[in-house]
């Protein structure tokens, strides 16, 4: 990889990162409501497996952890913050919140707050793709929580059965809320668990972005190439709670937090380029100080300086706002 | 003109809609090779292939999502759930997708689906193969929810119901589908909205739909055998719900009955009638009279199964009890 891209992919992901302790702090000052989660600490999966699709052809859809996703898959981050803010200008018009960032015009359709429920969704985006007769492909992002559900089994088994051009990404940062997998999991190497369905599948560090892209990268081109769809895991971690809401002391201990710290994805990843030579410690001060910059006067500033909605707009958006007469009517009675 | 039954109509929908547009596919549980439990796609696997007409497993509520993505991507899926039942194991991707992906994108993505769904009690299929529901359906924003009466509005409903940019849920009834009707031989298309009244009278209103329409119906020649002259309404969509014809009606007859062959609790009735209060409280004779199911799960044994689901004689002894005639 040019060193340019691998300096642009470090910048995004310190990017990402500011990006979300910024709406952790607007969280504080009120100025975010609902439920609010975090990315921090698994970066390098989002980053790296979108760095290799094709932006705006192929289809993306995840959790309501989907702030960065929404990003990498080209939203405008000041659209997303937008959102967060509840403001006309956000993503879905503020209608979504946290949860719901959604971006059709580069193919990002949505993130979804019940869990297990984008499976079927990015199934259905996928036969789409393979129906149109395009090589384009869905690619739907969850955590390792999600493959308890009911959906997930039901999916698989349709996925690898109509050979849908489908890429399951599996975040495995190792708890569902509080629940550690191995209370919850009765196999914890989630790649095993599509097996059944014959469904090719591998699982990868998702801490070093180099192994995510190079995994990925293979996982995207077997998709593409029509041999089926394909499940791939990464183990990462998440440096915040759930939601804003959980106290992680409850569930994991202060060690094994320092543990992964170690393993933070945009530390492993400046140290490497620092080590190759790409970069300096200058360099990445100097991108540190950029990403602040920009949080703050574009998209923080483009947030706070955006329009609520208009309450007489409350009832937009339930159903087509301009449907065609011939279909809906009205009956005409005599 | 030809006649068709219920299943013939449904079946000629999905024949031309299929045609018309190569966006439009149908999916469910023994459609394409068995061409559908009750006939509605038989054949259609024959002229379309299995790209079009996909036979799913038994896995309603991901099959349901599958087709709730692929319309997000601009495909028009017609899917079809067996039993409205088994549309309780859909919900999740009904309600907490279909109905409010719109909105909660700000209207930036749609849900162009079609759910097709027999409801009602047949004939003996006791607790589990019986239920209603179409009032789970009618409480959610974001969907459309028709019930067609015969074949001349199942088919040209369901063709709108394809070309509608919004989820629709379709209900039909098994004890419908061999019911036979005139129907035009060109193409038609009958409008989502709007209560019709399908036959005019002076001294009440019957208010109904889908089978229970039918019940009104029956009613009213009773009723007229007694020279009452009953208005009777199809309701046609629960949701959104004509307000206005039923306020005209019952500004005319000044009584009124709804007709459900659900339990009555947080019912269509109690919707209707609510709406009736609060739109035309001082048109009112009488009080409003509510028919509806028995507050049971349906039961098996046929004399049990009749005496807790309404028919035109419960619709008969209502609109007199309405009437002040008993």
């Amino acid at each position: 990889m040019k060193a340019a891209d691998q300096k642009r992919l470090l910048r995004e992901m310190i990017f990402f990162r500011r990006f979300e302790e910024r709406c952790f702090e607007a969280y504080m000052e009120h100025k975010i409501g609902g439920f609010l989660h975090l990315y921090s600490g698994q970066e390098a999966v989002a980053t790296g497996v979108l760095e290799t699709v094709r932006r705006g052809e192929d289809y993306v859809i995840t959790g309501y952890r989907d702030h960065v996703h929404a990003i990498k898959s080209g939203a405008p981050a000041r659209e997303v913050m937008a959102e967060l803010y509840g403001k006309e200008t956000g993503s879905s018009r503020g209608r979504g919140g946290s949860m719901h960032i959604f971006d059709p015009t580069v193919h990002f359709m949505g993130g979804y707050a019940l869990v297990g429920q984008p499976f079927p969704l990015a199934a259905g985006l996928a036969l789409a793709c393979k129906y149109r007769g395009t090589d384009h492909i869905a690619v739907c992002f969850l955590g390792d929580g999600a493959n308890n559900q009911g959906t997930f089994h039901e999916t698989m088994n349709m996925a690898a059965l109509w050979h849908l051009p489908v890429l399951f990404v599996c975040e495995n940062n190792q708890y569902a809320i509080g629940t550690r997998i191995d209370r919850s999991t009765a196999v914890t190497d989630q790649y095993k668990r599509v097996c059944s369905y014959n469904m090719a599948s591998s699982q990868h560090d998702g801490q070093d972005l180099d192994a995510v892209l190079a995994a990925a990268g293979k996982a995207v081109e077997h998709v593409r190439s029509g041999k089926g769809p394909y499940f791939i895991e990464f183990l990462t971690y998440r440096q915040r709670g759930h939601s804003m809401s959980d106290k992680t002391a409850a569930y994991r201990s202060k060690e094994e937090e320092a543990e992964w710290a170690k393993r933070d994805p945009i530390k492993l990843y400046g140290a490497k380029l620092i080590k190759a030579g790409v970069l300096t410690d200058a360099d990445l001060k100097a991108i540190e100080h950029d990403v602040l910059n920009e949080i703050e006067n574009d998209v923080v500033k483009f947030a706070e300086d955006s329009p609520a909605p208009k309450v007489e707009d409350l009832n937009k958006y339930v159903l087509d706002d301009r449907p065609d007469p011939r279909w809906i009517g009205p009956l005409q009675n005599s | 003109m030809a006649e068709l039954a219920y299943w013939e109509a449904i079946r000629r929908a999905h024949d031309e809609e299929l045609a018309n547009d190569p966006m439009v596919l149908a999916m469910g549980e023994d459609i394409g090779v068995v061409g559908g439990t009750y006939k509605a796609t038989s054949g259609l696997y024959q002229k379309y292939g299995d790209k079009r007409i996909i036979d799913t497993p038994i896995s309603e509520n991901s099959f349901t999502g599958i087709g709730i993505g692929a319309s997000m991507a601009g495909l028009r899926p017609i899917i079809e759930i067996m039993s409205i039942n088994f549309a309780l194991l859909a919900l999740d991707t009904l309600v907490n997708a279909a109905a409010k992906i719109r909105y909660m994108s700000g209207g930036r993505v749609s849900c162009p689906i079609v759910m097709r769904t027999p409801g009602g009690t047949a004939h003996q299929l006791a607790a589990q193969h019986s239920a209603r529901l179409a009032r789970v359906f009618m409480s959610t924003s974001g969907l459309r929810v028709v019930t067609p009466r015969g074949a001349m509005e199942a088919c040209g409903m369901l063709k709108s119901a394809v070309r509608c940019n919004d989820p629709v849920i379709f209900i039909e009834h098994e004890r419908m589908y061999n019911l036979r009707e005139q129907v035009p031989d060109t193409e038609y298309f009958r409008p989502l909205e709007g209560a019709e009244i399908v036959r005019k009278g002076t001294d009440i209103t019957l208010i109904g739909y889908n089978w229970s329409f039918l019940l009104c119906m029956k009613a009213a020649d009773m009723l007229e055998r007694d020279g009452i002259s009953a208005e009777v309404v199809d309701l046609r969509s629960l949701k959104p719900l004509d307000r206005e014809t039923i306020r005209r009606s019952v500004e005319k007859t000044h009584r009124v009955l709804v007709a459900e062959e659900d339990e009555a609790a947080v019912g269509v009735g109690s919707e209707i009638i609510s709406v009736i209060i609060e739109d035309c409280f001082f048109a009112l004779d009488s009080q409003p009279v509510r028919i509806h199911a028995a507050d049971v799960p349906v039961p098996y044994a046929a004399n049990l199964e009749h005496a807790a689901i309404p028919d035109e004689h419960d619709v008969y002894q209502g609109a007199l009890k309405a009437l002040g005639r008993i």
